[in-house]
């Protein structure tokens, strides 16, 4: 009887290597993606030279196929957000980066987000964020959009927060923010009513322009 | 967190501007970075091999020598490197751990040089990865297992009695080691003569012997002999109840040893005895006592403490505990599912054997084992087919475990054989390296007698010359501390020559022997009361620290001090007086493995005494009792 177990498990131990083969194969053809030439990041971007050396070589030791997809993405910001749950923005955030929308991040695309982010001017960075904000992209953000996004935010804090969260608290700050920036009052915002609500807005102006230094 | 996700932290840090517009508060000043950001290349240079890596690299992780300010006390100003003077191969992997964050174990390399690496970077050993954290901590275990079992057995039989035991103390020691002295090797032997002695005899006296004149039937010779074999009998019962009560009496704990398994093989082995003894010549209970004499038989068991290989297989079987358990337990299961399955296969043959089902247990097992007795034999045809299968089952249910156990066995086994091997290598090695120390102590009294604590003068500095400057400091430093403690050094011939001389206690015999040179056993000599100089000998009796520096051990023994050569030694030497008291020799405080140091220290009162008046001799004098110093 131990023999005819044998020979089963022996079976099954040779059926499984022809599976393994092919996922090899599919992994082969997926060759790791290399950025463009430096020059060209330095003319599309406005970090110097050395500045995108650092970065990609920081990239590569971290993705070193090139490119980061969205469960690495998640992975990575979740560890810096340890108190609560960072996925949901995590998601917002990778689409945000994810300017192709193929479901990954090169390089290329990493570099001009923080491009945007930390050497634009102020539009691009305006820009952006809404960009961020609107989440089906129509050109608008909607109260819904925007409340994905704040509860997303908030999930980031976890559950133990000084004051404690009470109530909506979410739905609270998304009235708030559609009073400031919603100026026709047609239940939406729009990227110029939302340009010019944050430029009217002093302290983030101030906020903003502390960014500046991040790298 | 991951070092790794330090790279994506100014990308997380960018990304909060997403939400300034949601901010309801102004956001707080970001940190100053104060170092250049710039990135350099740092070359280190590990015994030849230059490597090199980014300083960020190496940043990652702080709390180690290599990410911390520590390595500028590595750095080179003129060849603008790290040069650390360390294995190469082994800096491979650990440069990996900074690049990749993941600390590789090699497992070519020795575990303990590992370690030893990993200590010295400041890496601990925990964060090794998943894929060879399994190896090292194999490999761990089984070194520190060694170590353990090294440091047991040299603890455990061959250290010397501390001076003052009592002789509980010794009766034991004699006990449980039998080769340290010839007694205890006299009765261990007996003791074993007396075993064997008595299980031939409960063997023989059931052997049939010639009948007695006049009738038929053959007695066995128990009976025939039975005053014969009563003598014998009760002298080996004696014996080993003389041999219990002295285990007992000699035990450090009587609660323990009461409970360990020798010692209740021992009672088993003579309790049969006495409660034969003591019972009255009743029929019913006497037929009871003759079972007990069955367990006269465990006398067999004695034979644990004279057998190795005994013990060994006891070991093997109780650290196989489980397995057996398994095989016990397997067995069992497939006897009571073949001995039903036979039982009512079989039921319907006529005048079958296989009455119930505990009976077809009988069949099962001896067919399971393959001893087929063919007391009990299938007629069906579905009875030999299923007993066909049960046979087959039963090969490989048996084969199952053994391995394992074989493999135990094997592992104890050669353990075993290790730390034989281990000690018959220590000594070698201990003597190897007792010799190297006496070589270096004679350099010294050698460097003294061709005086060179003298001023030099121009003939004697070019003697010198040819010796090393680590030899003049050592020299130096020696001679410091003899005019610290105003002794002086000397060798063991010089200074058993010295006892033997005052313990003869003949003015004659110590002119001759000084300066012949001739070494003798010593005992301890009377002192002289002025202008003592402690001279220390070596001997060459070794403390059995195997696996550390050994220690010299040297004695102490007084000669005038001031006398710088030997020569003028000779000419004084009924001036000299020794004495050792029982064992405290003054000069010499032992030091422990590692650095030794030289600090004698003089405790000895100062006495009056005669030339030629012996104080406190000892004849049997050993020279291991001396007290021993260690030397460079």
């Amino acid at each position: 009887m131990g023999a005819v177990v044998g020979t089963l498990t022996m079976q099954t131990r040779q059926r499984q290597p022809s599976r393994d083969k092919v996922d090899d194969e599919l992994e082969m053809t997926m060759v790791c993606h290399r950025p463009e030439g430096l020059e060209q990041l330095e003319a599309q971007t406005n970090f110097t030279k050395q500045e995108l050396q650092v970065l990609y070589r920081g990239f590569k030791n971290e993705c070193p196929s090139g490119v980061v997809n969205e469960e690495t993405f998640k992975h990575i910001y979740a560890q810096f957000f340890p108190h609560g749950d960072a996925s949901t923005y995590a998601h917002y955030l990778f689409n945000a980066f994810d300017t192709r929308n193929n479901g990954s991040i090169k390089f290329e695309d990493f570099v001009m987000g923080l491009s945007t982010l930390l050497r634009g001017t102020v539009r691009e960075k305006l820009e952006w964020t809404f960009y961020l904000y609107d989440i089906n992209r129509d050109g608008f953000i909607n109260k819904e959009e925007m409340t994905e996004i704040v509860r997303a935010i908030y999930d980031m804090m976890g559950k133990y927060t000084y004051p404690a969260l009470k109530g909506d608290v979410p739905k609270q700050h998304v009235d708030a923010f559609f009073v400031k920036m919603d100026k026709n009052k047609d239940g939406v915002v729009t990227l110029e009513e939302f340009v010019i609500a944050c430029q009217e807005d002093e302290n983030m102006m101030r906020s903003m322009q502390l960014f500046e230094n991040v790298m | 967190m991951a070092a790794g996700v330090a790279t994506w932290l100014p990308f997380a840090r960018a990304a909060a501007v997403g939400w300034l517009p949601l901010a309801k508060k102004i956001m707080p000043k970001p940190p100053v970075d104060k170092k250049s950001r710039n990135d350099e290349i740092l070359f280190v240079n590990v015994s030849g091999l230059r490597f090199q890596t980014w300083k960020n690299t190496l940043d990652r992780y702080p709390d180690t020598l290599l990410g911390s300010s520590e390595k500028e006390f590595f750095y080179n100003e003129d060849t603008q490197e790290y040069f650390f003077d360390r294995d190469p191969e082994m800096f491979r992997h650990i440069l990996n751990f900074y690049r990749t964050g993941k600390l590789h174990y090699p497992r070519q390399e020795c575990v303990q040089a590992f370690d030893e690496e990993l200590a010295f970077y400041g890496i601990v050993p925990d964060i090794i990865g998943d894929c060879c954290m399994e190896e090292y901590r194999d490999r761990k275990k089984e070194n520190q297992e060694r170590l353990a079992e090294d440091t047991e057995a040299e603890m455990g039989t061959d250290t010397p009695l501390p001076p003052n035991s009592t002789h509980r103390e010794r009766l034991w020691r004699a006990f449980e080691n039998p080769h340290t002295s010839t007694m205890a090797l006299v009765f261990y032997y007996v003791t074993g003569f007396f075993i064997a002695v008595s299980v031939i005899a409960n063997v023989v006296e059931t052997v049939p012997c010639r009948p007695l004149k006049g009738s038929k039937k053959d007695l066995p010779c128990g009976e025939k002999f039975s005053l014969a074999f009563f003598c014998m009998d009760t002298a080996c019962v004696l014996i080993f109840t003389f041999e219990y009560l002295m285990r007992l009496f000699a035990a450090p704990s009587r609660c323990k040893f009461m409970r360990s398994v020798m010692s209740v093989i021992d009672v088993v082995a003579i309790m049969p005895y006495y409660i034969g003894l003591v019972m009255p010549e009743n029929e019913d209970v006497s037929g009871a006592f003759v079972t007990l004499r069955v367990f006269r038989v465990f006398r067999i068991f004695k034979f644990s403490r004279h057998s190795q290989g005994l013990r060994i297989l006891g070991y093997t079987l109780k650290s196989c505990a489980s397995e057996l358990g398994f095989l016990l337990f397997s067995l069992t299961m497939a006897i009571i599912i073949f001995a039903t399955v036979m039982f009512y296969a079989e039921k319907g043959t006529k005048g079958t054997n296989f009455t119930s089902i505990p009976a077809s247990f009988w069949y099962t097992i001896v067919t399971m084992t393959t001893l087929g007795y063919g007391d009990m034999v299938p007629n069906t045809i579905a009875g030999k087919i299923f007993g066909s299968i049960c046979s087959l089952s039963g090969v490989l249910v048996i084969a199952l475990p053994v391995p394992v156990i074989v493999s135990n066995f094997s592992r104890i086994y050669h353990q075993n054989q290790r730390a034989d091997k281990m000690r018959a290598q220590q000594k070698v090695r201990l003597a190897r390296i007792r010799l190297a120390k006496k070589g270096t102590t004679n350099a010294f009294l050698q460097y003294k007698d061709e005086g060179g604590f003298h001023d030099r003068d121009s003939d004697n500095a070019l003697c010198l010359k040819n010796k090393s400057s680590f030899e003049h400091q050592h020299h130096h430093l020696l001679h410091c501390l003899e005019k610290t403690t105003n002794h002086e050094f000397t060798d063991e011939l010089t200074f058993s020559e010295m006892c033997m001389t005052e313990s003869m206690g003949y003015r004659t015999s110590r002119s001759t022997s000084i300066s012949s040179q001739q070494g003798m056993s010593t005992s301890c000599c009377p002192r002289r009361a002025k202008r003592r100089a402690i001279r220390l000998a070596n001997s060459t009796v070794s403390v059995s620290r195997g696996s550390v520096q050994e220690l010299d051990t040297l004695q102490v023994h007084k000669s005038s001090s001031g006398l710088q050569s030997r020569s003028s030694l000779n000419a004084r030497t009924e001036d000299l007086k020794l004495n050792c008291e029982d064992r405290d020799f003054t000069a010499a405080i032992i030091s422990i493995p590692t650095p030794p140091a030289n600090t004698p220290d003089e405790s000895l009162p100062p006495s009056p005494a005669f030339p030629g008046i012996l104080r406190n001799s000892r004849t049997n004098f050993y020279t291991h009792e001396t007290v021993k110093i260690s030397s460079l």
